[in-house]
This record gives C-alpha cells, sequence and structure tokens, in this order.
C-alpha cells in the first residue's frame, strides 16, 4: 500500500482527520480539488455558536485543531447565553476568511507523515466490499489501507440562483461529477440535500450609522485549553444589527414566484435545513412578523466582504439588487458576491456505524457533510472521530464511540447513525439530553483522558491537565476544610450581601450553595483566599451549586447506559420478532441497532415496540 | 408463535348466555374441530354463525358462533367466540373440549395483555380494560369504558402539549440566542404560564382522585367501645345495601369486612379487628387500635353510646379524629341519655340501629361528604388508578419545583430540568416515555418470561 489512510476532501472534516491520522503515526495522503481552499468558510465567518462552541471545545480536548485555529484568527469572540444557566454557555468566534485557511495550511504542512495532493477522486477502489483505495479523474490509482470520505457539499452539486441551476461546487470550484454515482454503484442510498448562503457586500457601500453595533466581550476567552488568548480584548472587529423594512418584504413576496425555491425552478429535490431558513422561507412561514433581525459580520480583516447574515436567498440577481437596497444604511451597497443555493449528495448516516466506519464497504469511513450534516464544527468534529478510528483500526484496537452522556460529539453522531436525517442536521443543546454534564467548562475533564490515550494529546498538554484536576481537587478540600463561626463582624457581612446570618459554624464549600453567595462575593469580603484561576473557581462553583441537578442528570444517564449494555445480538432476524409494528421492523432492519438503548432512540420504533423486542429477546436467548 | 387461548369471558352463573373466547393462530381450527355448521374456516371474517357443539357425535350446544380474523380484533389475533346457551355445566364442557383439541386455558387478563403487546392497546387502555372486568358499580363502569376509549390518554396528551410549548420556547431562546426578535424567555415570563399549567394539573388530580374514589371506594372504619354497637350497626348497613362481597382480600393489606354500595359510592369496611366480636377488650387496647385505624381508613364513623358517660379514651379519639373526615354517631337513643359532649361543634349523628333510626340520615351523611352526586359522571375522563395519579402527583412535583427555582431566580436552564422531568412523568402515564420500571411494571403485571 501507498499509503495508510487517504483522506477525500480539505474542508473542516478531512483537515481534523488527516492531522488525527498523521499524529497517529499513519502515513496519510490528502487529497483535494484545491489546495488554496483548505479548510475555507465558504458560508458564515464564524465558528462555534450554541452548541456549536462546546463542539469546539470538546474537539480542543480530545487532539484536534480546530480550536487552536480558530483562537489564532478569531476578530470577534463572545461568550453565548451566559445568563441561562452554566450547560449552554457557548463561545462563538468571528474567525477571519483568509487568514483561517492559511494558519489551517501551515500546520498540515508542518504535520509529519502527512501528504498533500490536488486532485478530484471520482471513484474507490473496492475489493471483497472492502476499500484499498482512490481513482482520481485522470484515472490515476493511488491504494491504501483506509479511505476516509469527506466530501463537503461537492458531490454533484448544484448552484441555484433564481431560475437558473449550474453544475458547480461553492464560489465557482469544481464539483465532483461521478463519486456519488459511484458510491451508489457500491449500494449506498444516496440522499439529496439543500442549503444556501447570503449576499456578500462590500463594506464601503454600506452607511454603518443606521446600524445598531454589535462588539466582543470584554472578557477574554480561547476555545483552546492550551493557550493564552491571542487577541487584543480592546480591538476586536464589530458586528451590526439591521431589520428587513416593510419594502424589503414587498419585493420578495412580489417575485416570491422567481425564487428557485418557490417555482423559479422545478426540478429541486433537495431538502433543506428548518433552522437556517432563506429570507423568503422565513416571510412566508412566519406572515405576522413585520421585520425580520439581519447581521452584517465583516469576513475578514484583509479584504472588504461582509456577510449578511440571516438573508439568505435564491432569488435572481436583479431581485436580490432590491432586496438588499431595501435595507436600512444599505441603500447604496455594492454586492460582492450573489446569494445563491446549493444542492449535494449525501449517504443516508445510518448507513455508517458509530465509529463512523460505513457498514457496506469496510476500512472505508465518511465524515461531515456526505453524513448529512451541516456547519464547520458538525464536521470537524467527525472528521476528528474518523481520523482517530481509523488509526485504531489500523492498530487492531477498538473504536473510540464517545457516548450522549459523555460529548456533543457522542449526541451529534449517535443521531445521525441510530436516527438518520433527511435535512442538513445542525447540533442543538435541546438534543442533548444530559447536556447539564456536556458544559463548556468540562470539555477537557470529560474528554482529555480520551485524547491521551489515542495519542493526540502529548504529555505535556497532559501534565497540564492533570495539574488541573490536582487544583480542583486542592480547591475543594480548601472549601471544605476551611469554617467560618458565626462571630459579628462575618454575620454582618452576611447581612450586607441579604443572606441569612449563622447561628453555627459553617465550611466555605457548604456556605457556596447559597444560591446568593459566589466565590467572587466571597473573595470580595476577604472571606476567601484564592489564588487560583478563573477556570478552577468556576468549576468548584458549578460543582457546588448545581450538584443536585447534576448528581441527578447522572443518574438518568447511567440508566441510559444500562439500556446500552442490553446488547442485540447481531444475527438478530426482526422478521422473526412476531408483532412488531411495520414501521418499527423496518426501521430496526434499516439501523440494526447494537443495543435496546440505541433501538429505542430510532424514531418510529415506539415503546411497545421495545417491549415487544424485549420479549422476545427474552425468549429467545435466556431460555 | 403465540398458542391459542381459552376462557369463558362471561361471569358464571349469570346471565342466560355465556361467552366462551378463544384467540390465537389455531383458534378457527380448534373451534371447527367441534363445530357442527358451515365450515369456519372458510366463513367470512366478522361472522356469525349458527350450528352445534358437538364430542364426536354428541351435540353438547346449540350455539352462535362469531369469527373475526386478525388483525381486526381486540387481540391482534384471529379470535372466535362461541355463544352457549346450555349453563354452566355446558359452558364448562365446551371449554373442556377446547381444551382438549388444542387450546390452553387463558390466564387472568392474557387476553388484555395480547391486546397490549401486540399493539392493539396502548398501557392506558389495558388498564381500561382490567378495571372494566374490575368494575362494580356504573359509574365507576364508565370511567373504564372511557379510558378505553382513550379520552384518558388525549387528557395526558394535551397537558404535555402544553407544557412541551413552553419547554420549546425555552430550548429556541437557547439555541438561537442571537435572534432578538424571538422572545427572550426570561423566569419572569414563564412564572405565570407555569402558574396556569400548574391549576390545570391540580384541577385534573382532583378529579383523578374523585374517580379513584368511584374505582376504588373508600375505606371506612368503624371504631368504638365494645358494645357501643358496632357491628350492629355494619350489619344495618349490610343487610339493607345488601353486601356485594364479604370476606374478601381488598385493596390494602387489611381484610375488608365487607363492601356496600352507597348510591354509586363503594364503602369497603374495614376489618376493626373485634368488630364482630363481643368480648370485652381492655380499653387501652381499644384506644390503641382505634388509633392505628384512624391513620389507615379514609372516613370513620366513631360510635358512642347514648346510654353511657363519655370516657377519657373516647375524648382522645374525638381529638384524633377532628381533622380526619370523620362522622360521629350516637347509638343507642332508644335507651336514656347519659352522654354529655361539651366542646364538639361537628354535626353528630343520633342512631337507634335496633329500631332503625337514623340510619338514612347516616348514609346521606357519607353521600354528602364525598359529593358522590356532584361528579360529573357523563363526562367521567378521570386517571383513576393508583399508578396514574402517582405519576400526576410526581409531575405536580417537579412544577412546583420549577416555581420555586424561579422564585430563587435560578437560570433558566435548570428551571426547564423540572419541566422536562413533568413532561416525562406525564409520558410515562400514556407509555410514551419508555423505561424500565414500566416494562418491569408490564412483566410482573402480565407474568411474561420465565
Amino acid at each position: 500500500m501507498e499509503y495508510e489512510v487517504i483522506v477525500v476532501g480539505a474542508g473542516h472534516a478531512g483537515c481534523e482527520a488527516a492531522l488525527a491520522t498523521s499524529r497517529c503515526g499513519h502515513k496519510t495522503l490528502l487529497i483535494t480539488g484545491n489546495l488554496k481552499n483548505v479548510a475555507t468558510m465558504p458560508c458564515n465567518p464564524s465558528i462555534g455558536g450554541s452548541a456549536k462552541g462546546i463542539i469546539v471545545r470538546e474537539i480542543d480536548a480530545l487532539g484536534g485543531e480546530m480550536g487552536i485555529n480558530a483562537d489564532k484568527t478569531l476578530i470577534q469572540m463572545k461568550m453565548l447565553n451566559s445568563s441561562k444557566g452554566p450547560a449552554v454557555r457557548s463561545l462563538r468566534a468571528q474567525a477571519d476568511k483568509v487568514t483561517y485557511p492559511q494558519e489551517m495550511l501551515k500546520t498540515l504542512k508542518n504535520t509529519k507523515n502527512l501528504y498533500l495532493k490536488e486532485a478530484m477522486v471520482e471513484d474507490l477502489i473496492v475489493e471483497d466490499s472492502m476499500v484499498k483505495g482512490i481513482i482520481t479523474n485522470n484515472g490515476e490509482k493511488i491504494s491504501s489501507n483506509i479511505v476516509i470520505l469527506t466530501t463537503g457539499t461537492y458531490l454533484k452539486s448544484d448552484i441555484l440562483i433564481g431560475s437558473t441551476r449550474t453544475r458547480s461546487g461553492p464560489h465557482d470550484e469544481k464539483p465532483s461529477m461521478h463519486l456519488s454515482d459511484n458510491l451508489k454503484k457500491y449500494g449506498f442510498e444516496i440522499l439529496r440535500l439543500k442549503t444556501g448562503t447570503p449576499p456578500r457586500i462590500e463594506r464601503s457601500s454600506i452607511d454603518f450609522s443606521k446600524a445598531k453595533r454589535e462588539d466582543g466581550d470584554r472578557e477574554l476567552y480561547t476555545f483552546s485549553h492550551d493557550i493564552k488568548p491571542l487577541y487584543d480584548v480592546d480591538n476586536q472587529e464589530p458586528c451590526y444589527l439591521i431589520y428587513t423594512t416593510p419594502t424589503t418584504h414587498k419585493i420578495i413576496l412580489d417575485n416570491l414566484n422567481k425564487s428557485a425555491m418557490y417555482g423559479g425552478l422545478s426540478d429541486i429535490t433537495g431538502v433543506g435545513p428548518r433552522y437556517c431558513p432563506s429570507i423568503e422561507d422565513k416571510l412566508v412561514k412566519f406572515k405576522d412578523k413585520d421585520r425580520h433581525q439581519l447581521f452584517l459580520e465583516p469576513e475578514s480583516l484583509y479584504y472588504d466582504d461582509i456577510y449578511l447574515q440571516g438573508f439568505s436567498t435564491s432569488m435572481p440577481k436583479d431581485i436580490q439588487e432590491k432586496m438588499v437596497h431595501s435595507l436600512p444604511g444599505l441603500e447604496n451597497a455594492k454586492i460582492l458576491r450573489y446569494a445563491y443555493a446549493i444542492e449535494y449528495d449525501a449517504i443516508y448516516p445510518t448507513q455508517i456505524n458509530a465509529s463512523l466506519e460505513t457498514k457496506i464497504v469496510k476500512n472505508l469511513y465518511t465524515a461531515g457533510q456526505i453524513n448529512g450534516t451541516s456547519g464547520y464544527e458538525e464536521a470537524a468534529a467527525q472528521g476528528l472521530m474518523a481520523g482517530i478510528n481509523a488509526s485504531l483500526k489500523l492498530k487492531g484496537k477498538d473504536p473510540l464511540i464517545l457516548k450522549r452522556n459523555e460529548a456533543y460529539i457522542g449526541v451529534l453522531i449517535d443521531d445521525l447513525v441510530t436516527k438518520g436525517t433527511i435535512e442538513p442536521y445542525r447540533m442543538l443543546t435541546s438534543r442533548a439530553e444530559y447536556r447539564l454534564l456536556l458544559r463548556h467548562d468540562n470539555a477537557d475533564i470529560r474528554l482529555r483522558e480520551y485524547g491521551y490515550k489515542v495519542g493526540l494529546i502529548d504529555e505535556e498538554r497532559y501534565k497540564r491537565f492533570k495539574n488541573k484536576l490536582e487544583l480542583i481537587k486542592e480547591f475543594r478540600n480548601y472549601l471544605k476544610s476551611t469554617k467560618i463561626t458565626p462571630k459579628k463582624e462575618i454575620n454582618d457581612i452576611l447581612n450586607k450581601i441579604g443572606s441569612p446570618t449563622l447561628k453555627d459554624g459553617i465550611c466555605l464549600y457548604d456556605l457556596l450553595r447559597r444560591n446568593e453567595i459566589t466565590i467572587n462575593i466571597l473573595k470580595q469580603f476577604n472571606l476567601l483566599n484564592s489564588n487560583y484561576d478563573k477556570e478552577i473557581e468556576e468549576q468548584l462553583e458549578i460543582e457546588v451549586k448545581y450538584e443536585g441537578y447534576i448528581k441527578k442528570i447522572e443518574r438518568e444517564a447511567e440508566k441510559m447506559l444500562k439500556n446500552e449494555e442490553k446488547l442485540i445480538p447481531s444475527d438478530i432476524d426482526y422478521d422473526k420478532v412476531k408483532n412488531l409494528a411495520t414501521e418499527a421492523r423496518q426501521k430496526l432492519k434499516q439501523v440494526r441497532p447494537t443495543s435496546i438503548g440505541q433501538a429505542l432512540r430510532i424514531s418510529g420504533v415506539n415503546p411497545s415496540d421495545i417491549s415487544i423486542l424485549m420479549v422476545y429477546l427474552r425468549k429467545k436467548y435466556n431460555e | 408463535m403465540n398458542d391459542t387461548i381459552a376462557a369463558i369471558s362471561t361471569a358464571l352463573g349469570v346471565g342466560a348466555i355465556s361467552i366462551i373466547r378463544v384467540s390465537g393462530d389455531d383458534s378457527i381450527n380448534i373451534v371447527n374441530k367441534i363445530f357442527k355448521g358451515k365450515d369456519l374456516t372458510k366463513v367470512k371474517s366478522h361472522t356469525i354463525n349458527y350450528g352445534y357443539i358437538i364430542d364426536n357425535r354428541e351435540i353438547i350446544d346449540e350455539v352462535l358462533v362469531s369469527v373475526m380474523k386478525s388483525p381486526k380484533t381486540f387481540t391482534k389475533e384471529d379470535i372466535v367466540e362461541i355463544n352457549c346457551h346450555g349453563g354452566v355445566a355446558t359452558t364448562n364442557r365446551v371449554l373442556e373440549l377446547l381444551l382438549t383439541n388444542g387450546a390452553r386455558l387463558a390466564d387472568p387478563g392474557e387476553f388484555t395483555k395480547r391486546a397490549f403487546l401486540n399493539g392493539r392497546i396502548d398501557l392506558i387502555n389495558a388498564e381500561g380494560v382490567m378495571d372494566l372486568i374490575n368494575a362494580k358499580t356504573e359509574k365507576n363502569r364508565q370511567i373504564s369504558i372511557n379510558k378505553l376509549n382513550g379520552k384518558a390518554s388525549n387528557l395526558v396528551k394535551e397537558l404535555r402539549e402544553k407544557l412541551i410549548k413552553i419547554i420549546s420556547n425555552i430550548e429556541v431562546n437557547i439555541d438561537y440566542p442571537e435572534y432578538e426578535d424571538i422572545e427572550v424567555l426570561t423566569n419572569e415570563k414563564i412564572l405565570p404560564e407555569i402558574i396556569t399549567f400548574k391549576n390545570d394539573l391540580e384541577k385534573i388530580i382532583k378529579d383523578s382522585e374523585d374517580g379513584k374514589i368511584i374505582n376504588e371506594g373508600i375505606n371506612v372504619g368503624i371504631i368504638g367501645k365494645p358494645n357501643v354497637g358496632k357491628s350492629s350497626l355494619l350489619n344495618a348497613l349490610l343487610e339493607e345495601e345488601k353486601a356485594i362481597v364479604t370476606d374478601i382480600e381488598g385493596t390494602t393489606r387489611d381484610i375488608v369486612e365487607g363492601k356496600i354500595n352507597l348510591g354509586g359510592l363503594i364503602l369497603n369496611i374495614i376489618d376493626t379487628a373485634g368488630i364482630r366480636e363481643t368480648d370485652n377488650l381492655v380499653e387501652k387496647i381499644g384506644v390503641e387500635k382505634s388509633m392505628e385505624i384512624i391513620d389507615k381508613v379514609d372516613l370513620i364513623i366513631f360510635v358512642l353510646n347514648n346510654n353511657e358517660a363519655i370516657t377519657e379514651e373516647e375524648i382522645k379519639i374525638l381529638n384524633k379524629i377532628k381533622d380526619k373526615n370523620s362522622i360521629v354517631v350516637i347509638n343507642k337513643i332508644d335507651l336514656e341519655k347519659k352522654i354529655k359532649l361539651t366542646n364538639y361543634n361537628k354535626k353528630i349523628i343520633e342512631i337507634s340501629v335496633k329500631d332503625n333510626i337514623g340510619i338514612e340520615e347516616l348514609k346521606n351523611e357519607i353521600k354528602r361528604i364525598y359529593n358522590i352526586e356532584g361528579i360529573d359522571t357523563k363526562d367521567m375522563t378521570y386517571l383513576s388508578n393508583a399508578r396514574s395519579i402517582s405519576l400526576l402527583k410526581q409531575s405536580l412535583l417537579k412544577i412546583s419545583t420549577s416555581i420555586k427555582n424561579i422564585e430563587e431566580n435560578a437560570p433558566i436552564d435548570i428551571v426547564e430540568l423540572d419541566l422536562k422531568n413533568a413532561w416525562e412523568l406525564l409520558g410515562k402515564i400514556i407509555g410514551e416515555t419508555y423505561s424500565d420500571e414500566l416494562l418491569d411494571e408490564l412483566f410482573s403485571r402480565f407474568c411474561l418470561g420465565k
């Protein structure tokens, strides 16, 4: 074999996959259609967001690259949901669209065992249902033990603007014309998906005085657990908020039939994401709203494009001009790039295992949009896991499958392979039933050990992590062993804070349980001496304040894990399980869940079906 | 493959006909073997066929046989029902014939079990059938029928929908933090919504408890000194209303001395250990025993003797029952009045069991306390079994916790946790939330597996 691993596609998934396998010591080839487009951000200029920011933290905890690369290149940083609870806090960065890919390319080039190549892959070499390499559009064959497909939106992609359909990748890149047909030939069921992107506006043509300025947070943050912030808190790029006008709405509604999605094109089969609707969709679906929010986001410090978030559309160019000019401050705006929708092929994700190896072709892994997801972070997370599991397979070890109570990444992959998807899948906090455990603040505590074990976290980073755990323990002991007594001066302080006075002695740990008491307040009144980092203090504060809830969720997770342990024999014949509902039988045959726990999460499989399945298993396998 | 089960589906010894139900893959074949008339394997589904049940050549009974083929049947299996006309002995003979020809005697509730396992009915329906089988009064029967129709399921579904609306609004706010035009739900804004929901839930719990009273009846303890007339009062009540059952185990672990149907309300008279005995219990033991009973039952009937001065022990008991559903009865008003009750301002009913005075008034008082006429029997969509009510109450508890959290200004994500729990608990009632306990409960109820 020429390579141990070939990664096809160098987007966010492909970069993580290739870095993971090469860093784990495997000779890896990363093939992309255009080396200038490594890790580009063809849509929004941001990394993170609700739930997604936590995914980036998890990627970093496991030894992936996205967090560090975003820290190196961000131009604005915000902590979202900071008042809504510890579990839902999440970072969002405006990342520079020029430097982000540059930095990633630099990292790829400097990585041992990793080779880069520019080519379009159009077929696989498959023997006895096992992949042996790839074939490029020039007919070149390259052999490898493992192939990871991270093809993004490039499979037979069509760009849709108004009534025109053009076979093309994003930003006029070449699409892959035959790979998805060839996948079909090997037995994969292909899914058609659709997504869209809004217009880009020239910065100097916008009158920002009519928009509301949105600045970054005044506090410094990083995605990475290992580096100090690299940006200047006083020198962040602002975003701006504007609203659509009645004129905008009139233009859109008057021209609705010209939109590719509303009759402009009659051959659209792709299913778009409900959570990311075009502006036409928003107007049609939320008729009673007299305005919609739009954000003006800078794409880069190095060029002039402003991304018009919330205004994705597939209207023809002349209508787009009118629509943009109806917006406050954009009366004279110059559109640098028109909005478009893109249709592309993906595979039904129930055809892959939780390790991201496909069920149909052995040693073939898939990650990112080809699996039906949407979003840079979702892609990177899968790329990293595909890389990790490819490496583990090459080493003859069991795959790393993160559980739903361990990581958003676990929720993401479990949802994909268990429930499948018919629209581009985006991570939402509400998809994670144990989200109180899956926090921004404890990503490393949850996952760094795994990263170390698979070989992506080096000794130095691991030592730092172990040290952090030590400090948490130390600080906890300090809080538990430091008692304060009901002295007058202490009760005076408590009175001032509005907290009940003490009758008996109490340790600081227990005092912190009170809602109105925080570590900061204790420090302020000199009741607590702490030289610990903010993150250590935060860890303890969350632990103390939400202990009851965290314990409860942990118990629920344990219950779930018990169902995960109830394994379903891989040779089960669902046709022999009498009385299953037709839909349930069909879904069970398709997904072939490995455990009762997984079976329970399949949509269309009802609790009564599970009861029937359990009865069957008890009868058949216990008797 | 499921084996074929058979059982007599009507109460033995009651009514002119009795029905034997057979369910399973072989039911039509088995019945056909002992049926003289049309070939049942060839008749259309959902037909009634006239003929005879025969043993070899001997005619056992003249019958009507309903043939219902899978899946549109109660169990979703092939079902045959035989309408026998010949009384208990013949019916039993027909059943025996079925058993010797390949059917198995059904376990109690097994038809329902199959209906559930085959997806014909959900858990709440299954409970409805159970209740219907056990129904003892007309009101009781109406609740069961509503349950069977899924009205109770709908009630819970509506509750869940209301709750999921609040929850999903919170979720949207968390997942799309940058969108200001989605109404930002702060604790203050959701508080009134949650309180409204809590009121709805409380109302349903209240109604359901009424339903439970109708379904399971109330446990009544008759207490009083020996020889005060407890047993004769019991007999008077039993005699008048004709005891439904005597000396059977009740729903509690106590022995039910007798059941009385009081205009639709079932009174389970709990044995008060010695109520029927005429021996002279030492007073002290009597008081202790009485105190125990007071804690256990729903309604206390405390009998005093008109002809004797009140004792200290009796005053103790009067104090104890003040805050409970209780009726103080003074018996033996046919004799000279020696009793003097001071400081007791609740209603007292004076009776003479011997002369049959005041019994009617006592019964009316019981009806008044439980407002039996006030419960609307037409729309009896209550969740009347203990399991459902307990889940409703647990759900209410979660809602209350979330309200407490809002008042303490906890983050909305924490507030939502209890709302979600409440939603899941409601789901358990209708079997929409899977849980091990539910399955275990099913396995234990339906004796599945080994």
